[in-house]
């Protein structure tokens, strides 16, 4: 099994070729997963500054900042980047580093697909650079893209030509997440080393087999979507206008059609990484693996069939509406299930505090929350109320943020010591949990309240009854900004030196797990598993 | 979860002390839950909206506890050892059934009343009065159906200290307490949503198609909403609120409006022919009611977004082109055709009037007849 | 290989460092940057971004391609490569055919639920109120709005027994053909694999050539356009996408073709024909659907 370790030091051309070549031609996961996290890294410092500018925007009643419609495209190219820039290349980047060497393979499936996937997302980071500039860097460049990320026609038919960039980037970022996911299904499927069987995968790869499938079944309908949109606003179709007998409503059920499977895209590798970081840290198995895989099969089924709950006020059917809202009711049992089983997993374990675990229990905490309020959305009387208000933002941003981020953070925290070979400085690490979760609560608890009173969401400006939650909120949000830098510096300090890591970091690391990754050293050779071990 | 009681305010750690003094007071006549209901309808969603609001704190106060429970009981530092065959024991082989059928039957009971309050959302009986409501960027505009009555509703500018900013309009819509009202939703350009919570829920207004919602308001009172669905620049500034007043009250209003709206319709038809001076004042006020939210105050636009008609080759060059395009309008983008929602007495009027300010010079003047000839 | 000790055919190929990725996403977004300049109308720049942006896809397609079968003929692949191809493409498939059923979906959801509402059926007052007269109808002859001038009626339908029946029988035998292609390749008989190819190319350029004369006859004589409405925009979404399907479909048949006719492929070792006939396969089976939903019913 520590074949590759022997092979270490083999020829020269087995080590990473030199210079910048090494980067942008690279068909080696390692490096392919360094590029995804440090684009994601990037990336969460692009969306966090428009977020820090939104909140800035909050601050008080009146604009303070810019026109309302610069506002709005704000808020859209947050979103777009926050989800399709930095949760998911940092998942991908997770996967692309983790699932071979867990499985046992030399490297992915598809090396060179692997770094066509990577490399599109910076164009498709240029695309909407471009979106936001089009407006002020082309004569004629129109309205920018004020539309909020769900791009609704016909505002989004109204809009500027940065509605093309937009659309374009969501072409590239798209066919990304496709190539990627095929890369990642085909490598869980075909690449597992001699005895590792579906059923003894750790619950990440699990996690990304689920996320990789659900990709390659809803990235194509987006791109369908934005295809018809780009052709309403250039080609003369009606596919959107009611004079032609077409439907905006149409878009509304392709987009989330794609956007509600989306968030599970978002929700499941965190999933994973901590069905990995829970018992690493309890000490103790995973508990109930197999009903785990079983509800995350059920969560993407069942994920795929209840899109229409964000769109409760257009006017559907009863007997359609009461369809999505008890098929949406009934995801707490999946979702339940697995926050549950990871309660079971602490259950009578032996719990230590290490950064990775102090998110791993917040996240169920949190997200458990963001759960409930999610059922309260689901009710749809109720979320006739709730419908585009904060609360739904607040919903939202705690599933997201707990549901999607922290267990990325927690996942870097966790693994940190394996890809750089040294320990994170565990003191900063826990300075910055507490940091983060608690101006993370400042932030979005208050907008549950001024949802409920009624503030409508992506407004530039709003009545002064709002005031004061958005004061909280918006010096919530500022604190929070800032404990990025500290987790910048975590982590760059952590690459450049500190204690030396084991293969085996954690104590409990491989209790109850099949998972190859901690047999190699720390960090790992550039080739990980060159011959493939057997697992019994 | 959501605690019922006010939280208090925090106004001193703040600069700009000024707003949050008086946004204290404009938020005490609001609580941090739903808006108070003051419609049968309303009213059933709210105790449906307590009744999840509970559950939902239930459970996470047993998940809480759950977690809080084993931080304490099953520390390693404490000297707690793992029991490893805890996932083999007759809980860790039934969990997997035990867990969904709790979560189920939670499900079920929410599903259940939900579903009974739904069907009384969209149970279309038949309604004493009916409105037409239609969205557009960025005002609403009401029909009364039965009595041909329409009120054109925009934003009332107020400075951002008032307690009313952004919340109050020139002409709210008018309705009776007591009475089964039913809307219909449309929308001119984009999407829109219209949301008065204490009265009505929301639902979306799709260009080309009707939605259809109702209230009985129990309440007299003025309940205030906003539009709820992005619709592009002007969406913060697009206020909803409804006046309900009691039945006879309602008659009598919808009485004094009929003859208002039968002198205008003789005045706009007549074939008198306006002087400039008369034209340009009538002119302003109609500016300042439908066009100034995009042109601006002094017809500067936004640049960018909205045209300049300061100044514009359109506002001076031929005059055929400028009532082409107040009165069509420009498909695909946010110049609505205002043909049909005004007559021609106020589209020449605001012609006339745009054509002879902010230093435009065309200096002619645009009849009503002029205006028909065009439609 | 990477470890040229270990050169056995056991290990699993991971190639050196490629340019070609780069190349690739290069070529596409030049192609979309120039795209997006086209279409607002920038004039020559953005169709020369456009263009360029082509040409180097085109060059990649080239390029990495013959990288992929240098290194096949070179046996640097083993059976576990070839799987991984395999399923590679399989998924790609996959989401090739999510994507036209979005289409398809689009189709159906505007048929039965946006166009009946709009005719003013169930409860709701729209046609009453809005469209007054619209009357609903498939294909949509009359439009609700029927004084719009941003959008032309067509004069009449497309109906399915004339050259979309032709097609469906080309298609259906283009399919065949090229399962006799691959009974060739099985049986290790070279010339039937490469007349087999020539026969489903043909049928491929043949599909190709009557469906731009149907396209040509629908704009000219029967005022259908991606402008009359929902029915010409899904007649030609969908007609169109999977036109360009076919085009692709017959490149790579063309290319294959060619590495036929060099003795590439064995009975046991021929993945990129597998690929293409996967493919070619799907087309059909999309057209299938496409003859039925938008031609037929
Ligand atoms: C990671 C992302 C993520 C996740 C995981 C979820 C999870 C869920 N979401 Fe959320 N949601 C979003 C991201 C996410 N959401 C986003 C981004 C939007 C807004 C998009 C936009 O408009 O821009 C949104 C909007 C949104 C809406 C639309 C609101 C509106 O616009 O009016 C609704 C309505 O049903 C909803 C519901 C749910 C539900 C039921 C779940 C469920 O999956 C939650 C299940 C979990 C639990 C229930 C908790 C654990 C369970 C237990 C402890 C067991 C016991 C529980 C019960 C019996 C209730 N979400
Ligand atoms: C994974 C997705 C994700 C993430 C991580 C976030 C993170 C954040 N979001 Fe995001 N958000 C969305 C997804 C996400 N959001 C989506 C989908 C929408 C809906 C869009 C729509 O309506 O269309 C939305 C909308 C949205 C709104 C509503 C806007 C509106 O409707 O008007 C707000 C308002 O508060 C907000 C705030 C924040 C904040 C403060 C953070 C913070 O967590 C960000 C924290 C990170 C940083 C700040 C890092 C940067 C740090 C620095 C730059 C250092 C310097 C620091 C300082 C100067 C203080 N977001
Ligand atoms: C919702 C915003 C909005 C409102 C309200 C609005 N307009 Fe416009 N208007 C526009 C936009 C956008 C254009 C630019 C259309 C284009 O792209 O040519 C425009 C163009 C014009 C022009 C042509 C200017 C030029 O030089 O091109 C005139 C004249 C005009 N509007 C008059 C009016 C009048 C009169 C009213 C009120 C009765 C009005 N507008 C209300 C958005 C609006
Ligand atoms: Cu109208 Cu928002
Ligand atoms: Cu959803």
């Amino acid at each position: 099994m520590s074949g590759a370790v022997a092979h270490d030091d083999h020829h020269d051309h087995h080590g990473p070729p030199k210079g910048w070549q090494r980067w942008l031609y690279s068909t080696n996961h390692k490096d392919i997963g360094t590029m995804y996290l440090f684009f994601a890294l990037f990336m969460l410092f692009f969306g966090g500054a428009m977020a820090m500018y939104i909140r800035a925007e909050l601050f008080m009643p009146g604009i303070q900042l810019a026109s309302p419609d610069f506002y709005n495209n704000m808020v859209t190219d947050h979103a777009l980047v926050m989800v399709f820039g930095m949760v998911m290349p940092a998942a991908a980047g997770m996967a692309n580093w983790m699932i071979p060497m867990m499985i046992g393979a030399p490297d992915m499936a598809l090396p060179r697909l692997n770094n066509l996937s990577f490399w599109l997302l910076p164009a498709a980071a240029l695309m909407l650079i471009l979106s936001i500039l089009a407006p002020y860097i082309f004569p004629d460049g129109g309205t920018p893209v004020n539309t909020g990320w769900t791009l609704l026609p016909p505002l989004s038919v109204q809009a500027g030509m940065g509605m093309d960039f937009t659309i374009f980037a969501v072409h590239l970022l798209g066919v990304s997440s496709i190539l990627a996911s095929i890369n990642i299904v085909t490598t869980i499927l075909n690449m597992r080393a001699p005895g590792m069987t579906m059923l003894k995968m750790p619950l990440f790869v699990w996690a990304w087999f689920f996320t990789g499938l659900l990709l390659i079944a809803i990235m194509p309908v987006l791109a369908g979507a934005v295809t018809m949109l780009l052709f309403d606003r250039h080609f003369g179709t009606s596919f959107f206008d009611a004079a032609g007998g077409g439907d905006p409503i149409l878009f509304q059920h392709l987009f989330w059609f794609f956007g509600h499977p989306e968030v599970y895209v978002l929700l499941l590798p965190s999933i994973g990484v901590l069905g990995l970081i829970i018992p690493t840290f309890s000490r103790k198995p995973l508990f109930g693996y197999k009903p785990l895989v079983g509800g995350m099969a059920f969560l993407a089924t069942l994920g795929m069939v209840v899109w229409a709950h964000h769109q409760y006020t257009i006017g559907m059917s009863l007997g359609a509406t009461n369809y999505f809202m008890i098929g949406t009711i009934l995801i707490s049992i999946p979702v339940g299930l697995m926050l549950l089983n990871f309660i079971f997993t602490m259950w009578r374990g032996s719990l230590t505090f290490e950064t990775p675990m102090l998110f791993g229990i917040a996240i169920i905490l949190m997200f458990s929350f963001a759960g409930v309020t999610g059922v309260m959305l689901a009710v749809v009387p109720a979320d006739m109320q709730y419908h585009d208000t904060m609360f739904v933002v607040a919903h939202f941003h705690y599933a997201l943020i707990p549901g999607a981020v922290f267990g990325l953070y927690a996942g870097v925290f966790y693994w940190l010591p394996k890809w750089t070979g040294h320990m994170y400085d565990e003191r900063l690490g826990k300075i910055f949990f507490w940091w983060t979760t608690i101006s993370f609560n400042i932030t979005f608890f208050p907008q549950h309240f001024s949802g409920l009173a009624g503030m409508p969401r992506r407004i530039v400006d709003y009545s002064i009854q709002y005031t004061e939650f958005n004061v909280i909120s918006s010096i919530g949000g500022f604190m929070f900004g800032l404990s990025h830098l500290l987790f910048l510096y975590i982590i760059f300090k952590t690459i450049r030196g500190g204690a030396k890591a084991p293969a085996k970091p954690w104590e409990g690391s491989q209790i109850g797990t099949t998972g190859l990754e901690w047999t190699l050293p720390s960090p790992p050779p550039f080739h990980s598993f060159t011959e493939a071990p057997v697992v019994k | 979860m959501l605690p019922h009681k006010r939280k208090r305010a925090l106004p001193t750690l703040l600069p700009g002390v000024g707003i949050l003094l008086v946004s204290g007071l404009a938020q005490a006549a609001y609580e941090i839950n739903l808006n108070p209901p003051a419609a049968t309808i309303t009213q059933e969603i709210f105790d449906l909206h307590m009744l999840t609001t509970w559950i939902a704190t239930i459970i996470m106060v047993i998940v809480t506890a759950l977690i809080i429970y084993s931080l304490f009981a099953f520390r390693h530092s404490q000297g707690a050892v793992a029991d490893q065959e805890f996932h083999n024991n007759w809980f860790g082989r039934w969990a997997w059934v035990l867990v969904p059928v709790v979560v189920l039957g939670i499900d079920l009971s929410i599903a259940s009343s939900a579903s009974s309050t739904l069907s009384s959302v969209e149970s279309h009986d038949k309604a004493d009065v009916t409105v037409n409501v239609t969205g557009s960027q960025w005002k609403w505009t009401y029909e009364y159906m039965e009595d041909g009555v329409k009120i054109v509703s925009n934003l009332k500018k107020l400075e951002p200290t008032d307690p009313l900013y952004l919340r109050d309009v020139d002409n709210p819509l008018v309705l009776p307490t007591g009475k089964r009202v039913r809307f219909l939703l449309t929308s001119s350009d984009v999407l829109h949503n219209w949301g008065i919570a204490e009265i009505v829920p929301k639902k979306i207004s799709i260009p080309g198609y009707i939605n259809e919602t109702w209230t009985h308001i129990t309440k007299e009172g003025t309940y205030r909403g906003q539009c709820y669905e992005n619709c592009g620049t002007g969406h913060a500034f697009m206020p909803a609120v409804v006046t309900a007043i009691s039945p006879d009250k309602y008659t009598q209003w919808m009485t004094e409006q009929k003859t208002q709206a039968a002198q205008a319709a003789t005045e706009a038809s007549s074939d008198k022919v306006w002087a400039k001076e008369e034209l340009v004042a009538k002119g302003q006020e109609v500016y300042s009611k439908n066009c100034l939210a995009c042109h601006q105050a002094a017809g500067q636009g936004l640049p960018g977004v909205f045209p300049a008609l300061a100044g514009s080759a359109i506002a001076n060059g031929a005059v055929a082109d400028h009532i082409d395009i107040v009165v069509k309008g420009k498909a695909g983008t946010a110049m609505a055709a205002w043909g049909p929602q005004l007559n021609d007495l106020d589209i020449a009027a605001v012609i006339t009037f745009e054509r002879n300010s902010w230093g435009n010079t065309a200096g002619d003047v645009v009849q009503p007849k002029d205006i028909k000839a065009a439609r | 290989m990477v470890h040229a000790t270990h050169a056995d055919k056991e290990a699993y190929f991971i190639p050196e460092p490629s340019h070609w990725p780069i190349v690739a996403v290069s070529g596409m977004f030049l192609l979309f940057f120039g795209l997006v300049l086209t279409i607002n109308k920038m004039g020559l720049v953005g169709s020369l971004i456009l263009v360029s942006g082509f040409a180097l896809l085109a060059h990649l397609l080239f390029g990495w391609f013959g990288t992929v079968i240098d290194e096949n003929l070179s046996g640097k692949y083993n059976g576990q490569v070839d799987r991984s191809f395999r399923q590679g493409m399989f998924w790609f498939i996959a989401s090739e055919a999510a994507f036209f059923i979005t289409f398809f979906g689009c189709l159906f959801y505007l048929r039965n639920i946006t166009l009946p509402w709009l005719g003013g059926e169930g409860q709701l007052a729209t046609s009453n109120i809005l469209w007054e007269g619209f009357q609903y109808n498939w294909p949509l002859i009359s439009l609700p709005d029927a004084d719009t001038t941003k959008y032309v009626p067509a004069k009449e339908a497309m109906g399915p027994w004339g050259i979309p029946f032709l097609n469906t029988i080309i298609l259906l035998s283009s399919g065949v053909t090229l399962t006799w292609a691959h009974w060739g390749l099985k049986k290790n008989s070279n010339k039937q694999l490469v007349r087999g190819l020539i026969l489903t190319i043909s049928l491929g350029v043949l599909f190709f050539g009557l469906q731009a004369y149907e396209y040509w006859h629908a704009h000219h004589a029967m005022d259908l356009t991606l402008n009359s409405g929902v029915y010409g925009s899904t007649f030609y979404m969908l007609t169109g996408f999977h036109g360009l399907h076919v085009t692709i479909g017959t490149i790579m048949l063309i290319v294959i073709a060619v590495r036929s006719a060099r003795q590439h492929f064995t009975e046991h070792n021929h993945f990129a024909f597998e690929a293409v006939a996967w493919y070619w396969h799907f087309v059909d089976v999309v057209w299938i659907a496409l003859f039925i939903f938008v031609y037929w019913l």
